[in-house]
């Protein structure tokens, strides 16, 4: 924004009663609020001169109507001054600080001078951190102090019994002081102590904390409503006023008659207590003031605080236009920068659009169009400034006087830019620009892939979607926030777009050594990818033509590409290849752009897999080529995995007899070192480990056996069941989904169920089921579970399972109330810091925090998985055809 | 194609064409690296000039542009993945007999830089003498770990009449290298009995009378425990210390922390003694070594749960946490309470007491952090919001003026830095 009109500085104080007195258009003096005709009664809390609120009512003060009378404040003068509550404290301070006769600050004149230039140096030298601690300091000091150095006074400690009330602690005893004899002290305080103490006299003087007139805020701030039965309401601060202003005017009257001084008190305590609730009506220790109804009355701070509260529901973050939200459902056919957006969507959003002469001629047909046909428009704008709406008008003759200069509101379109998002918003993939695809039906349609980023699925999920309205928006959204620019995350430096799931298995099947491709199939596949150019030649021509899938992959990688790493399959060592010459087929090597041998699985394709075949396509080719990359070839993995017919069902975990034996026997044995170690204990055989009791010590010992080692010992014993084939280890191996525990736990068996790692304990009476003896330490009676999800689970595990279970739900539910709150934290913290032109990383302020980012000034977003160069991978890209 | 001839020839070839453009860091890796396929595989001159280009390009584009908001992205970096963590508490870290709290408690512990954390544990790595014998290192550890009479006790008991009797355990006095005597003089300077001996009947035991106004009914469980906490030896804090291999040293692993203590201990590499306490570690080794913990810990919390964050954004958060010379909490009591922004402050968290200590003081919102500026609705001043385009307006007509607009690109706070340099 440049610098004209631009908002330097907001400086803050406490009002002055002249202040307050002269901002005000009148005294009010009255509590009620209107008079029989229901009209508002002048010095009432809803004086006419405290701003315009009806629709055409003209505000007496301005002239204006409620559309731009800003409102005017009205005051209280009361009777007695009375504490402001949220400034109790800061009067505690200033009170304890100065002395009680003559007002002056408890340090003597030398250490007062030497304090003051000390400031004004600080002060030169801009070390506002250090000067808020010289104040500490000299608070401290003068606190301390029991007898005035200046009159010589004897000083009593001041207590602050909250919210507001103040006593003197005298030798004779406690003596309450009332806000009168508080302000007197407080008015005598010079200006220069004030100051030394932190104040600042100009804009605070230590008296205005104690209220002697009290402001009115306009009617606008708290209007009434009028209720479906013609009642009208009036909002709490008003309610709040009105016993503000009787209790005063009844203070008053006393004072006038002369009343005696308890009763006096009592009305000045109860006025005080008003006043204090209208401020805070949270304050502690005193009882919040509530309607006839009990419903608790909202003072100012509850406007101002928490999530919901001025700052954070309605300054910090707004209600925007120009948005939708519904539900999210996939299409893999669309390309990951789009989204599908329901036409009746794109008939209520609108982009403005300036006519030109180039667009004069589509501008006019959607103008015809209206607002009910797609592609319309909704308004128009005409150059005075007037909005038209096209529901009501001849849009005929409307589209025939269009000319350049007139802003058309017209519907989405394809090809419009737009912002999508999905909560929580924890990072800042959350928010990207698609481009529009208006489509039938009723939801947002999105590509796959880009569901990490989002961490989005398609069980019930919505999203938000808005729409940019100025050219520099969407500018940016285009330029920075479009998809594939955040196909690699700032967070490690890798892709987080990328294959998953069905992409993953149906990519390993592709490529896998023995599938092999007719004409057909490969003509269809390449028809799904879009492939234009020459057909491949077949790479096995006996017994008849066969293409390999690792062919059709060649034909879209860059023809200079270089690329090889170990697949996700040879992570485990009985698939790992340390060669080319290697059964297994798990390393990927291509070469000059010829995939040679190895399979694609997460290693290659996956999200959130930096150093990997789709990382290296978008840092060495760019983002358009890894967009379409992942438009087209991924698609043909998915085409291929339905071909094939990747399917997994109950049949896939069967175990053969034999292996059923085996694995009985393994529980069996376990379950009898259990016995043993129970049997161990009881007899006080076990030898406690250190820093444990004896039953711990059982306990640790008995989750080591049923569970790790347990699982192991059956894994072992299955694994020989499990090969290369099974569509489950397809998933687990190549990262597509789950992983081997989980086929364990379907095929064989569950293991130990733990709450808080401990076995189940709890439930009854030294035992978790009825179905126990009491004090049964077996595995059984404790949350084993000896089958797995294939043979089923009998009555008792399902119940423990399920304890388990839960565990696992309440964990999740803490656990991200507990990280949002941290990641607040750490947004607030670190937000303002920003990257300068000199390359220093500094606050807004100017303060360095780092002289470098990050010590080498790399953006980790553009990095090679956190390092400026990967020095391997630029040897491997140029010399890796040969090597 | 010309190609290599000697790793002389690479060498200068590296060093006409990449040295000094890129970090040196890079340069001795490229060189490093080449030098070993050049060995493996030969290059050639083209090879080599192109692997240097590609070198140079990656890394010009990999430097940060002006603007960049590094702070959000780093909160975000290690925010987002926070919620991916399991909250299991207490995890194995290579130390099965210990509990020590990872994951997001963990985490969140660091950033509030309580002053002591729920499971402190130390390093404790010896001397060259003692690191390779287990039983020098035994020898390190008795002298650290904090031994009470509990510890080598059998049984401690009390009556008002017969006073205490402490009955220990030879083979636990034996581990700890303690005499009876030891305990003897321990008891007598805990002041409670007026005479302390060794029981003349049973080997082992220990007899204290009592003083007699401290024979007293409700004074007997107190005693008890007071005896049974007394130290006998070691340093305040270290509980339980274990003697871990690692590689072909002896590591003691200690359960609680007294860095300052166990420095002291004759046996110990100082240089290299561990805390997981980051307050100690201010306290005693420097606001810098504080920044060095605070990085090792979260990326150990981070790496332990699998979870991939770039060590830039742990060391932004580390540097913030510690730039004024002090650790600050991430929140109200820290750097989010000592924000030059009243808005910003208000906006965080204690809205209206916030806002009171700024009236009292007079203080005035500069507006030029983020939140501030949505509040008031400006551009914030980070990314594209630090840019500004001037132009200047041409009247058309005045015809004296040329018709080009004169357009310049400013930098961010160009008119505060003005400001600024006129005060002075």
């Amino acid at each position: 924004m440049p610098g004209k009109g631009r908002i330097t500085g907001i400086k803050f104080g406490i009002l002055s009663p002249d202040e307050i007195r002269k901002m005000s258009v009148t005294a009010i003096i009255t509590n009620e609020v209107y008079d029989n005709d229901g009209m508002p009664i002048d010095g009432g809390p809803m004086d006419r001169r405290l701003g315009a609120i009806e629709p055409r009512e003209v505000c007496p003060v301005c002239g204006n109507t409620r559309d731009s009378c800003p409102g005017h404040f009205g005051h209280i003068e009361l009777a007695k001054p009375v504490i402001h509550v949220s400034f109790a404290k800061h009067i505690h301070m200033y009170l304890r600080t100065t002395c009680r006769v003559c007002g002056r600050l408890k340090i003597s004149e030398e250490e007062r001078k030497k304090y003051m230039e000390l400031l004004k140096n600080l002060d030169e030298l801009r070390l506002k951190y250090l000067k808020k601690r010289v104040h500490e300091y000299i608070r401290r000091k003068a606190a301390a102090q029991t007898k005035c150095p200046h009159c010589g006074a004897k000083q009593y400690k001041i207590r602050l019994e909250k919210p507001y009330t103040f006593y003197e602690e005298r030798e004779e005893g406690v003596r309450r002081l009332n806000p009168a004899e508080v302000r007197k002290r407080l008015e005598k305080i010079p200006n220069e102590d004030v100051r030394l103490l932190g104040g600042d006299p100009n804009e605070a003087r230590p008296e205005w904390m104690v209220l002697t007139v009290l402001p009115v805020p306009p009617r606008a701030v708290r209007p009434s409503i009028l209720l479906e039965t013609g009642i009208r309401s009036e909002d709490d601060l008003t309610h709040k006023l009105v016993d503000i202003i009787r209790s005063n005017n009844r203070l008053r009257e006393l004072l006038d008659t002369g009343a005696p001084n308890a009763i006096i008190e009592e009305e000045w305590n109860l006025l005080q207590y008003h006043v204090t609730t209208y401020f805070d009506n949270q304050a502690p220790g005193i009882a919040v003031a509530k309607h006839r109804s009990g419903k608790v009355l909202k003072g100012i701070t509850q406007r101002l605080k928490g999530k919901e509260g001025r700052f954070r529901g309605n300054l910090s973050g707004k209600r925007v236009d120009f948005s939708a939200r519904t539900v999210i459902s996939p299409d893999p056919n669309l390309s990951i920068n789009e989204v599908g957006v329901p036409i009746d969507i794109a008939k209520i959003l609108t982009v403005p659009e300036r006519v030109t002469p180039w667009n004069i001629d589509e501008l006019r047909r959607h103008v015809i169009n209206g607002p009910e046909k797609w592609p319309g428009a909704n308004y128009v704008i005409k150059p005075d400034g007037r909005k038209i709406n096209l529901k009501y008008v001849d849009r005929k003759a409307l589209a025939e006087t269009l000319a350049p200069g007139y802003i058309v509101e017209r519907h989405l379109k394809d090809g419009d830019i737009v912002l999508f998002n999905r909560q929580p918003s924890l990072h800042r993939i959350s928010i990207m620009a698609h481009v529009v695809r208006v489509l039938p039906y009723k939801t947002f349609r999105l590509n796959l892939l880009v569901c990490p980023p989002y961490n989005a699925d398609f069980d019930g999920d919505e999203m938000n979607l808005h729409v940019p309205q100025g050219e520099e928006a969407r500018a940016e959204a285009r330029l920075l926030m479009l998809v594939e620019k955040h196909i690699l995350t700032p967070r490690y430096g890798g892709p987080i777009i990328g294959g998953l799931q069905d992409y993953i298995s149906g990519a390993f099947l592709l490529t896998n050594k023995s599938t092999l491709l007719t004409r057909e199939d490969v003509i269809e596949l390449l028809g799904v990818a879009g492939y234009e150019g020459e057909f491949p030649e077949p790479a096995i021509l006996k017994p008849g033509p066969y293409w390999t899938g690792k062919q059709l992959i060649s034909l879209f990688l860059p023809k200079d590409f270089n690329y090889k790493r170990l697949a996700r399959i040879g992570s485990a060592a009985a698939l790992r290849c340390i060669d080319e010459d290697c059964p297994h087929d798990s390393l990927v090597i291509v070469k000059k752009g010829e995939f040679l041998i190895g399979v694609l699985d997460k290693a290659s394709i996956g999200h959130e897999a930096p150093e990997s075949l789709i990382h290296w396509l978008v840092k060495e080719y760019g983002e358009d080529t890894a967009r379409l990359f992942m438009d087209y070839v991924y698609k043909m993995f998915l085409r291929f995995s339905e071909k094939y017919g990747f399917t997994m069902g109950y049949t896939h975990l069967l175990l053969p007899k034999k292996a059923r034996e085996k694995v009985k026997e393994i529980i069996l044995d376990k379950k009898n070192e259990v016995y043993e170690l129970i049997e161990k204990y009881k007899h006080g055989e076990l030898e406690p480990r250190p820093g444990r009791t004896l039953e711990e010590t059982l306990e640790d010992e008995i989750i080591d056996l049923l569970s790790k080692k347990l699982l192991d010992a059956v894994a072992e014993a299955i694994t020989p069941y499990f090969n290369l084939t099974n569509p489950v280890i397809i998933m687990a191996r190549t990262g597509a989904r789950g992983n081997p525990v989980n086929l364990t736990q379907m095929a064989a068996i569950l293991g130990q169920q733990t709450i808080r790692g401990k076995r189940i304990s709890r439930g009854y009476h030294n035992r978790t089921l009825p179905h126990f003896k009491p004090g049964d330490l077996g595995p059984e009676a404790r949350g084993f579970i000896a089958h797995g999800f294939v043979e089923g689970l009998n009555p008792i595990e399902m119940f423990f399972h399920a304890a388990a279970g839960r565990e696992g739900l309440t964990d999740t539910a803490v656990r991200t109330s507990q990280s949002g709150y941290m990641q607040r934290r750490l947004i607030n913290a670190l937000q303002d810091l920003r990257v300068e032109y000199d390359g220093t990383v500094r606050l807004p302020t100017g303060e360095i925090v780092q002289f470098r980012y990050g010590e080498d000034g790399v953006d980790p977003m553009k990095s090679d998985h956190g390092e400026a160069v990967k020095i391997d991978r630029v040897i491997e890209k140029v010399i890796g055809w040969r090597i | 194609m010309t190609k290599i001839k000697s790793i002389k020839q690479l060498t200068s070839l590296l060093e006409e064409h990449l040295k000094g453009k890129v970090s040196t860091k890079i340069y001795n890796d490229a060189l490093e690296k080449l030098k070993e396929k050049y060995k493996e595989y030969g290059l050639s001159v083209d090879e080599v000039l192109n692997i240097v280009n590609e070198i140079i390009n990656r890394y010009t584009s990999s430097q940060v542009d002006p603007g960049e908001p590094v702070g959000t992205v780093a909160a975000q970096s290690i925010g987002e993945p926070s919620t991916q963590m399991t909250l299991r508490t207490f995890h194995y870290a290579g130390v099965r007999e210990f509990n020590v709290t990872l994951g997001l408690p963990r985490l969140i512990e660091i950033v509030d830089a309580r002053k002591k954390p729920s499971t402190p544990i130390m390093w404790i790595y010896l001397d060259e003498e003692h690191k390779y014998d287990e039983e020098k290192a035994k020898e390190v550890a008795r002298r650290i770990e904090m031994t009470t009479i509990e510890n080598v006790a059998v049984e401690i008991d009390a009556t008002p009449y017969e006073g205490a009797v402490i009955r220990l355990d030879p083979v636990m006095l034996a581990d700890k290298g303690i005499t009876v005597d030891d305990v003897i003089n321990v008891l007598k300077k805990l002041k409670i009995g007026k005479n302390v001996y060794k029981d003349p009947e049973e080997d082992y035991t220990v007899r204290v009378e009592l003083k007699q106004e401290k024979i007293d009914y409700t004074k007997i469980e107190k005693i008890k425990s007071k005896i049974a906490s007394a130290t006998i030896k070691g340093i305040k804090g270290i509980k339980k210390i274990i003697i871990q291999k690692q590689g072909d040293e002896y590591v003691l692993v200690a359960e609680g922390s007294n860095l300052s203590g166990v420095l002291k201990v004759p046996g110990v590499d100082y240089r290299r003694v561990y805390t997981n306490n980051i307050a100690e570690i201010e306290a005693i080794l420097g606001i810098e070594a504080a920044r060095q913990a605070i990085i090792k810990e979260i990326k150990g919390v981070l790496d332990e749960q699998g979870l991939d964050v770039d060590i830039r954004h742990i060391m932004l958060l580390a540097d913030i946490m510690t730039w004024t010379g002090r650790v600050r909490q991430v929140g109200r009591m820290g750097i989010s309470g000592e924000k030059p922004s009243v808005l910003a402050r208000a906006a965080f968290e204690m809205t209206v007491p916030k806002l009171a200590d700024a009236a009292v003081s007079g203080e005035i919102d500069p507006l030029v952090g983020v939140t501030e500026n949505v509040i008031i609705g400006q551009p914030v001043p980070v990314g594209t919001g630090i840019v500004n385009i001037y132009m200047t307006y041409i009247n058309k007509e005045e015809p004296e003026t040329p018709l080009e607009g004169e357009i310049s690109i400013s930098m961010g706070n160009e008119e505060s830095g003005e400001k600024q340099d006129s005060e002075e």
